[in-house]
């Protein structure tokens, strides 16, 4: 069980509003990620649903019951923090049993539950050391056994990967992810990087100015942005967006199309344009072209094009996969 | 890069540092060394730097002349004893102030320590009339009770100063794992803060045990610590250096032996590792 529901959430921090009216609804055993540039306040939501900020108004509802007014201890989520947060002066086994012990549980009970959790997590050899003499990855490893050992209704993650290396991220995210379905626990997992959103998440929250601007699946948010922000925020190398006359031809204050939704030839009708930097990645190819009128246009084939830096093409967007935006940013859809 | 040093440059502060700490020892040193004295050699001229006849009489004296004892027992009492109870005040003054700060934090500690900069004699009168309605006048209850008053600023500022740098990311981890506030302090809190709280409590104690101003006005015969036995020896029958000197050395040992003991553990920090 673990159905978390926010209902019309602000937070003010004296004049700045941090987070403008949020409704979401997060449902059991979801994996769901907010995600936004720094400072756009999904850390803060975060830490509004753990209880360790107090909301200025609305309300957070956790299994149908409001728990807006009670303490972190009484929300039953347990969290995950991006420093880790261990505490120092205690074991592996000390850090993994101090919420346990905290919920007053015997001491074989909490044994058990330790060791099990380190069995899972492939701690157990390392129970009796102290934090100081493991490495980040184990550390972090820590850190989520002691979220999982307390059975919670919901996980918490706040960045917990931006501290270790990009091999070890990587490796940690599929751990992560695959803990989460075999427990079947509701997680809300924040992070800036949205290769992270995209691969992890059941639904994915993008946050903008303490605004909710899409919730959707990731397939949803790269395929059907609602606006302008969404679109230019999913996906890598980002949305191509255009505006100006030949929007205007399109019935559009601004079109967008990703970049592997150009077709790229020599000849024909186009968008005319010199190639000003080609990288080659092996499995594709990005290319930067120079367009008149529009500026840098990015470009995605599939393996070696054959094409050089210099060389001048003409590049046609898939209709159908076109995106329209109007003055105000949001999408334009066909009825 | 360390800054290079030439070996002579080194060697002239090695012997200026050597300098600066025997001038600022040797009151220290002669008063142990006077002590040993006859009350004649004490007072002779040119002073003899080395007892010219080293004796252990004025121990025997100033101990069956005014109970060394006793006032050691008060010492004790009113020294460990306010600062025990100080700590119970500040660590919950400084956790407030350092992990929940609001506007007028800043603005507190200013004004704590600005009642240290007032002149202790300015409120003697009132303090002593308190003392005396109260029935406090020399009672160890009433001076265990004003110097940790008066110590609890230092204390405050100092436990704030050392609580600032535990992140307070793990506290709030200690918050998600259940731990009621008294918890999140004694189980979490505390135990990183140990050698903060330590220097803390060690200094506290020296302050106490050291103080005069307040114990020499609010104390007669029974409650007398340390600082009134010395100050006995410099009174109306005229000066006796050597006593005197014995009575001070017993009044400053357990205190020197205490910190000379305990300067190492103090050094140690205890957070390396739980933050990255």
């Amino acid at each position: 069980m673990g159905k978390i529901v926010l209902q019309g959430v602000e937070k003010h921090f004296g004049d700045v509003k941090v987070i403008s009216n949020v409704d979401l609804t997060v449902e059991d055993g979801a994996f769901v990620v907010f995600v936004g540039p720094s400072g756009c306040g999904k850390s803060t939501l975060l830490r509004l649903i753990a209880g360790l900020e107090d909301v200025t108004g609305g309300r957070i509802l956790i299994d149908g019951v409001d728990v807006t007014d009670l303490p972190p201890m009484k929300r039953g989520l347990s969290m995950v923090f991006q420093s880790y947060a261990l505490y120092p002066h205690m074991s592996v086994r000390g850090n993994i049993g101090f919420g346990l012990k905290m919920a007053g549980l015997p001491k074989d009970e909490i044994a058990r539950k330790v060791e099990a959790a380190a069995a899972t997590l492939n701690l157990t050899q390392y129970l009796d050391r102290k934090p100081r003499q493991l490495s980040g990855g184990q550390r972090q490893r820590v850190a989520i056994g002691r979220a999982i050992v307390r059975e919670p209704k919901g996980f918490l993650f706040d960045e917990p990967l931006s501290n270790l290396d990009a091999a070890l991220r990587v490796n940690m995210r599929i751990e992560i992810a695959r803990l989460q379905k075999a427990l079947a626990t509701t997680a809300i997992y924040v992070t800036h990087d949205q290769v992270e959103a995209m691969t992890m998440a059941d639904k994915i929250v993008v946050l903008n100015a303490g605004r909710v601007e899409q919730v959707g699946s990731p397939l949803e948010l790269y395929d059907r942005p609602d606006n302008l922000f969404v679109a230019g925020f999913i996906g890598s190398p980002k949305m191509n967006l255009v505006g100006g006359r030949i929007a205007e031809g399109y019935g559009a204050a601004t079109v967008g199309i990703r970049p592997e939704h150009l077709l790229v030839g020599r000849e024909g009708d186009g968008w005319r344009g010199t190639i000003s930097v080609a990288e080659h990645l092996g499995s594709d190819t990005f290319l930067y072209v120079d367009v008149k009128d529009v500026g840098l246009v990015t470009v995605r084939t599939q393996g070696e094009a054959g094409l050089r830096t210099g060389d001048s093409v003409v590049l046609r967007p898939d209709p159908a996969r076109l995106h329209r935006f109007d003055r105000d940013g949001r999408a334009i859809r066909a009825a | 890069m360390a800054r290079a040093i030439s070996p002579q440059k080194k060697w002239t502060f090695t012997i200026l540092a050597w300098i600066v700490a025997l001038i600022l020892f040797f009151p220290i040193l002669w008063t142990i060394l006077t002590a040993f004295k006859t009350e004649g050699d004490a007072i002779l001229f040119p002073p003899a730097f080395l007892p010219p006849h080293w004796t252990l009489e004025n121990f025997f004296e100033v101990q069956a002349r005014s109970d060394y004892f006793r006032h050691f027992f008060n010492s004790v009492v009113i020294s460990v004893g306010s600062t025990l109870i100080g700590l119970l005040v500040a660590v919950p003054a400084a956790w407030s102030m350092a992990f929940a700060p609001t506007k007028r934090t800043k603005d507190i500690l200013m004004w704590m320590l600005s009642t240290k900069m007032m002149p202790a004699v300015g409120v003697l009168v009132p303090i002593y009339l308190i003392f005396k309605n109260l029935g406090l006048l020399d009672s160890l209850a009433g001076l265990t009770g004003i110097l940790m008053l008066i110590n609890l600023p230092i204390m405050v500022w100092m436990l704030y100063t050392y609580f600032r740098e535990i992140p307070v990311d793990i506290l709030e981890a200690s918050r998600m794992d259940g731990a009621v506030l008294w918890k999140e302090i004694v189980y979490v809190l505390l135990p990183m803060a140990i050698p903060g709280i330590a220097s803390t409590l060690l200094l506290n104690i020296i302050l106490a045990w050291n103080e005069a101003f307040w114990t020499l006005n609010l104390s007669a015969a029974n409650a007398a610590p340390l600082t009134a036995f010395i100050a006995s020896y410099s009174s109306p029958e005229g000066l006796f250096w050597a006593k005197l000197s014995a009575a001070s050395t017993l009044a400053i040992a357990p205190i020197l032996v205490i910190g000379w003991f305990s300067q190492k553990q103090l050094v140690r920090g205890m957070t390396f590792g739980a933050v990255k």
